[in-house]
């Protein structure tokens, strides 16, 4: 789950990470206050969407008065920006932070990721703040300092320091340098996180060492011991069908091609796209409806999937293993009662009872297009999409 | 011969009363697996499906002398009962459960770090089919049926898709030695190089189907583990050539974050360690069945 910049900074400031002041608005009026309040003569105006670069794509905006924090303000608010990272469709900007400006001497990058190989935290730092770390690593992979830390026993100082001295900081700065990366250090670890985010992490002529950006993503499957974490999600941000399919308990990804896929388990979801891909044809989903393909689940999984528009025909390919081929017959039986599906379907079901779950699909007065196997199922969905 | 459980094999379920852990018990007593009993605290002295119940895992293991169990706790609860099998010399510990925080899973290993090479318990999972030697035992939730008895093992990530792998060898008349569901999480118990470690130990095993896809450097791994170590072939399909980049495909771990984590790259990269690659999810059947005609014909 990923959260708000304004709500990373607030969960980094808890831990001791310093933030520039700043406030969350939703007006213009709101914001001119908020800039008041906050004082000074230069304020940064950031639209609140779950993407980066966000500076490209004009939702940063750097403001001398309080007039124009509430033009920035009015001209970000219901916005969709598109940045290389939402996709064309962009993300709604139902929220702006309003931000002091700082003045930046340095800008530093610093991440916190899970190193799947080593299965510890790692951290990544670099003095080439403010450019993306994929951009980094292709344009100076020298500046690059990793640093693997053991999740037994958590951050030590040296490890701190050492990455500190690494980006080369002035020994005076070298402390509160170190109290920084332990600072978002112990947030990643205390909160379940996946990913912590500052670029840059910035010296500001005032020599203040501070967090100008934040992002942060946490572990979906520790939500249920984070409740502070979860009162985050911000549902607007996500896509509406994903929401519509996490809510109801459905692994769903949306996708550009026109057939639409009901399949159980991820891994046969994810070959059965390869399959469609080999015969010719683009999938308009991912949807894994559990290794179980309970019959509720399939009335779930046609009813999201029929309010798809891009979807030309519907492939289902359920793997029966426990639960039988039959029983997932009468549950797609069921599902076709209750919903009109005006796409040609093509089903395959395999394993457990197939001649049985088989038979009761012929006896229903369904109309679909029976397929034998992966391959089959594949050719027939794409053959279909001609009709 | 098999790896992991043979039909010897001892047999505990913890959370042996719940829903479903009486329903998957019952399961594998029919498959013949030697279940011994299970683990339910505050449950022990009573019986269950005619079975003894313990408190501890401990205990259990003292009076039945089971080497294996099988998780059915829910996900809060699972890092626990992990570590509470480890600690009582469980030796191969299956988990099914899907949605054990990335956090807890490394702290399973970790406190596994304790134990020397030889004590240490074997985690499969979590989010997996679970492990099956077939015609000897089974210790996990797959339809027994679909599997053949013979000579090639399995590891896969996925359940459903290394049931589809199964079906198509057995129809081409093909055998498997154990199928192993490493599961679909970023932080697993055990490694396709784990497992492909004790495949090339095992006597009766030929070759090994590895069953991947996106996200993680693990199939890759594996595959340079087979070219420097192993004299057995090798056979390899790898899963989302069409997923998306940075996107979480239904397996928590099935997320592209880096060079080599696409099933382009991760292809590429095995075909280079000298790994058979089955070019689609149709034919992991026919192209085991060309390996080993190959390698009988070198014979």
């Amino acid at each position: 789950m990923d959260i708000h910049e304004y709500q990373a900074k607030k969960i980094l400031a808890g831990f001791g990470v310093a933030v520039p002041r700043g406030g969350i608005v939703y007006s213009p009026e709101n914001a001119e206050n908020k800039a008041r309040e906050l004082g000074g003569s230069k304020w940064v105006v950031k639209a609140q969407i779950h993407s980066g670069a966000r500076g490209k794509a004009g939702g940063i905006i750097v403001c001398n008065s309080e007039l124009e924090v509430a033009q920035a303000t009015d001209k970000l608010l219901g916005k969709k920006l598109v940045t290389n990272q939402t996709g064309p469709e962009g993300k709604i900007v139902n929220r702006v932070y309003i931000e002091e400006a700082t003045d930046i001497k340095k800008e530093l990058y610093l991440g916190l990721v899970f190193d799947r190989s080593s299965e510890s935290i790692m951290v990544v730092a670099s003095t080439e703040g403010g450019m993306s770390v994929e951009e980094i690593s292709k344009q100076k992979p020298e500046t690059i300092i990793r640093s693997k830390i053991e999740v037994a026993v958590g951050m030590q100082q040296f490890q701190a320091r050492e990455i500190a001295f690494g980006l080369g900081i002035e020994p005076k700065l070298i402390s509160r340098m170190a109290e920084a990366i332990t600072g978002c250090y112990r947030a990643f670890s205390e909160l379940d996180a996946t990913m912590v985010e500052v670029n840059p992490l910035v010296i500001s002529n005032q020599e203040q060492i501070l967090a100008l950006d934040c992002k942060m993503s946490f572990d979906n499957n520790a939500l249920f011991r984070r409740n502070q974490i979860s009162e985050l999600r911000d549902k607007t941000q996500e896509n509406a069908s994903e929401v519509y399919a996490s809510d109801r308990g459905l692994n769903y990804v949306s996708l550009d091609g026109n057939i639409g896929n009901i399949i159980n388990g991820a891994g046969l979801a994810m070959a059965s796209m390869d399959m469609i891909k080999l015969a010719g044809g683009e999938p308009a989903n991912f949807l894994d409806v559990g290794g179980g393909a309970t019959p509720e689940k399939i009335v779930k999984a046609f009813k999201l999937i029929s309010m798809d528009k891009k979807v030309k025909v519907i492939l289902v390919n359920i793997f029966a293993g426990i639960n039988r081929c039959d029983w997932v017959a009468e549950g797609i039986v069921q599902a076709l009662q209750k919903i009109e599906i005006k796409v040609p379907l093509v089903i395959r079901l395999a394993g457990t009872n197939v001649e049985k779950g088989n038979q009761i699909l012929k006896e229903s007065k369904i109309n679909y297009i029976e397929a034998y196997t992966l391959e089959d199922a594949a050719n027939k969905a794409v053959k279909a999409l001609g009709k | 011969m098999s790896v992991l459980i043979d039909k010897s094999t001892k047999i505990l379920i913890q959370g042996f009363t719940g829903k479903m852990g009486t329903f998957h018990s019952e399961e594998m007593i029919k498959y013949g697996s030697k279940v011994v009993g299970g683990v339910t605290p505050g449950k022990g002295g009573s019986k269950h499906l005619n079975l003894p119940v313990f408190n501890t895992v401990k205990e259990a293991v003292e009076t039945t002398g089971a080497s294996a169990s099988i998780l059915f706790v829910p996900p809060a609860f699972a890092a626990d009962s992990a570590m509470e099998a480890a600690d009582a010399g469980i030796k191969t510990c299956v988990a099914i459960v899907d949605g054990i925080p990335s956090h807890d899973m490394i702290r399973i290993k970790r406190y596994m770090r304790r134990y020397s090479r030889v004590q240490k318990m074997t985690l499969v999972g979590p989010n997996c089919a679970g492990v099956i030697s077939p015609g000897k035992s089974m210790l996990g939730i797959m339809p027994g049926h679909i599997y053949k008895e013979g000579k090639v093992g399995i590891i896969g990530r996925s359940g459903t898709l290394g049931y589809e792998a199964a079906q198509q060898m057995k129809n081409l008349g093909i055998g498997i030695s154990t199928s192993v569901g490493i599961g679909g999480d970023p932080i697993n118990g055990s490694s396709f190089k784990d497992i492909l470690e004790k495949f090339e130990g095992d006597k009766e095993t030929e070759a090994v189907l590895m069953i991947g896809e996106i996200g993680g450097p693990q199939e890759v791994a594996a595959g340079k583990f087979a070219k420097e170590n192993m004299k057995k072939p090798v056979i390899a399909y790898i899963a989302g050539i069409t997923a998306p980049k940075g996107r979480v495909m239904g397996h928590a771990g099935a997320i592209v974050s880096a060079y080599g984590e696409s099933a382009v790259e991760k292809v590429e990269l095995l075909k280079e360690c000298g790994v058979t690659i089955s070019k689609n999810p149709s034919v992991m059947g026919e192209t085991v069945k060309s390996v080993l005609d190959k390698s009988k014909w070198v014979k």
